[in-house]
């Protein structure tokens, strides 16, 4: 058999399994276009989740009641976690963690536009949980049926976490509309600034994004951008009504005979100014992960030291 | 030296007496005391966990999958292996 | 109980309060800034675990006080000089060698004081000790682990552990101290006399800093007032920080 037929043979049983909705695990022959793409994909959800720790660390501080610090620190510390379950997911793929960071710092590899807007009032921590973390869940819910299996895993380890994020968020926006009138306004203002960008974080439509047709058919994404985005809007609408706030998408319409809401147009200009660094976070984030890696550097070259040195006291020691 | 000094570990965690212990995912540390610990925080922080392996990545010597139709065919063909190739008499249940 | 003593157990559930919350937020503030992702989640533990426990002491100085106060009006609403935590546990973050250290000193303090508090008369303060004992427990391994690992590790992490000892070490002393509230609980076997614990704390310490090749320093520095309200310039900004949204919407719900 030639190199070629033996290639389209093997491309032949990895197409079977897709098809067969048999996941693909680590060790199984996979094109390398699919293995690139899980990359990226995985690795941009990976840095979305530890870039995702900022805008709410910078309130962690300031939370203003114990109970609620306690929680929002526990959210943030999923979020680390969720970061290192999917991390361990790509390197699965035969890339290292170090290869991922160095992608993010570089710039080379991206994490979710969202996080570059600011975190400014004690409400956007609300907005944030039930909002972000509401959209980020549709899509992980979909991505528990991805083709490959560590992702996969990592996805139902996530979601099961996950509810607990967004519910939070809403309890926090709970509190608030119930709350004073500076309050209330504080909620609505946040809802205001979070809508759309959460709307945009399901990615540009179908016919226009990039990487969605490969990534329908090899499973790697089971819902496309435009589908996933109806879904949120859809729930968020009677949510955002229950909370007695005005819904920020003046052109918001039930449309009976889809079964869904109708929606008015995504500023899709200011997504890609966001993503094209013009956020007012884009640099922030970026900085502040660099430099806590930077200061790392030498708790990492101790540890090694140490290990160094232990491991040569042993084999005195044999 | 370099970031990789960090080694790669696997965890495994019993989340119930009486069940196996199963692969959850890995994290990077020093040692495995590190890693049994670190394993605590980022694997069991629902209390998921009675007890946790951990395992050298590197230690793990897995099957190949390329050889999975060698390795793993050959015990199709023994039906008789399985407690369904025998047909009970109507008489007897539950056996 | 007498009206003295409940005061007096009030104030010590406060102090015990005060310790946590403010430990709690230094730790809190390397969120996202740990040396390694795991590490990031691990330390967040410990400070999850600070901020429950001051839950637990300020809770427990509400329901003594009986006047309507709740645990977030024990962490919110009193200033610089009503604070009686630890002077120790307002020191700023540092870097990485500045905080284990300190985790250090403090976890093996609260290895020493908790088991005694266990034995409290008072129910209540008993209770939460015996759930703060397992946490310190883990803590002390933690932060043991790694002052041996950067005390011997690179020529930089030994340098920067050292100078961290060095450098907090004239906090420790009043770790140490009795007042007069402090006595009276003690001799009523509700409090702890840390007069007592001062063998063993420096015991446990000098051996663990011993086999991290770092040397103890002379005692001749110390600073003391954390008790009495009388703080280092830190702690403004700590709570300036903390308390700001609270303070700036006052009585509302969160």
């Amino acid at each position: 058999m030639s190199t070629e037929q033996q290639l389209s043979r093997q491309e032949q049983q990895f197409m079977d399994k897709i098809k067969a909705e048999e996941k693909i695990e680590p060790k199984d022959w996979m094109p390398e276009k699919y293995r690139k793409n899980l990359i990226r994909q995985i690795s941009q959800h990976a840095h979305s989740e530890v870039i995702g720790m900022q805008p709410e660390g910078n309130f962690l501080t300031r939370a203003p009641s114990l109970r609620r610090k306690a929680i929002l620190l526990s959210k943030i510390q999923d979020e680390a976690g969720h970061g290192l379950y999917l991390y361990s997911a790509a390197e699965t793929l035969g890339i290292t963690r170090e290869e991922l960071i160095e992608a993010l710092q570089s710039g080379q590899a991206k994490y979710a536009s969202i996080f570059n807007y600011p975190a400014l009032t004690w409400a956007d921590m609300g907005a944030i949980g039930w909002l972000v973390d509401g959209a980020a869940i549709v899509n992980q819910v979909s991505l528990q049926r991805t083709s490959y299996g560590p992702y996969s895993r990592g996805m139902i380890r996530i979601c099961k976490e996950e509810s607990f994020h967004q519910r939070q968020g809403y309890d926090i926006m709970l509190s608030l509309v119930n709350g004073s009138p500076e309050q209330k306004a504080m909620a609505q203002d946040a809802l205001n600034r979070f809508y759309w960008p959460a709307l945009m974080m399901f990615g540009p439509h179908d016919s226009e994004s990039a990487h969605s047709a490969k990534s329908m058919e090899w499973k790697i994404k089971r819902e496309t951008n435009d589908d996933l985005r109806q879904k949120f809007i859809d729930q968020t609408a009677s949510q955002i009504e229950f909370l007695g706030l005005e819904h920020p998408d003046k052109d918001l319409k039930w449309n009976e005979e889809r079964g869904h809401y109708d929606s008015g147009e995504i500023d899709w200009e200011e997504f890609q100014n966001v993503i094209n660094g013009n956020g007012h976070c884009n640099r922030q984030r970026l900085e502040h992960h660099i430099k806590a890696h930077e200061e790392g550097a030498w708790v990492r070259e101790a540890l090694a030291a140490y290990n160094a040195k232990k491991q040569a006291n042993k084999s005195e020691a044999a | 030296m370099q970031d990789n000094a960090l080694e790669l570990f696997e965890v495994f965690i019993r989340s119930k007496r009486g069940l196996d212990h199963k692969h959850v995912g890995s994290l990077h540390s020093e040692d495995h005391a590190q890693a049994l610990e670190y394993a605590r925080d980022v694997y069991t922080r629902r209390s998921e966990g009675v007890s946790i392996w951990v395992v050298k990545s590197s230690d793990i010597c897995a099957s190949q999958e390329d050889d999975a139709e060698d390795f793993f065919d050959p015990n199709d063909d023994k039906p008789y292996r399985h407690a369904t190739y025998y047909e009970l008499p109507d008489a007897v249940n539950n056996m | 109980m007498s009206d003295n003593i409940k005061a007096a157990t009030q104030e010590y559930a406060t102090r015990l309060g005060d310790d946590a919350v403010v430990l709690g937020h230094r730790i809190s503030e390397w969120v996202s800034r740990g040396p390694f992702l795991e590490e990031d989640i691990a330390y967040a533990n410990v400070a999850l675990d600070y901020i429950g426990r001051a839950r637990m002491f300020y809770g427990y100085a509400a329901e003594l006080a009986n006047d309507g106060r709740t645990e977030d009006d024990f962490a919110y609403m009193r200033d610089d000089r009503q604070y009686q935590n630890l002077l120790l546990m307002e020191m700023p973050r540092g870097d990485f060698a500045y905080s284990q250290v300190r985790q250090l000193f403090i976890d093996i303090y609260y290895n020493l004081l908790l088991p005694e508090l266990v034995n409290s008369k008072d129910d209540t303060l008993a209770a939460i000790a015996a759930k703060a004992i397992k946490e310190t427990r883990y803590h002390l391994r933690r932060s043991r682990d790694w002052v041996l690992r950067l005390g011997d590790g690179t020529e930089e992490s030994h340098h920067r552990a050292q100078a961290a000892v060095d450098s907090l070490w004239g906090y420790t002393h009043e770790l140490f101290d009795m007042d007069e509230t402090e006595k009276l609980l003690a001799d009523n076997g509700i409090g702890v006399d840390t007069t007592q614990l001062r063998e063993a704390w420096l015991k446990h310490v000098s051996a663990i800093l011993s086999e991290a090749t770092l040397s103890v320093p002379e005692d001749g520095w110390a600073v003391r007032g954390g008790r009495i309200g009388y703080h280092t310039e830190n702690l403004g900004h700590v709570l300036t920080e903390m308390q700001f949204v609270h303070r700036s919407y006052p009585g509302c719900q969160w």
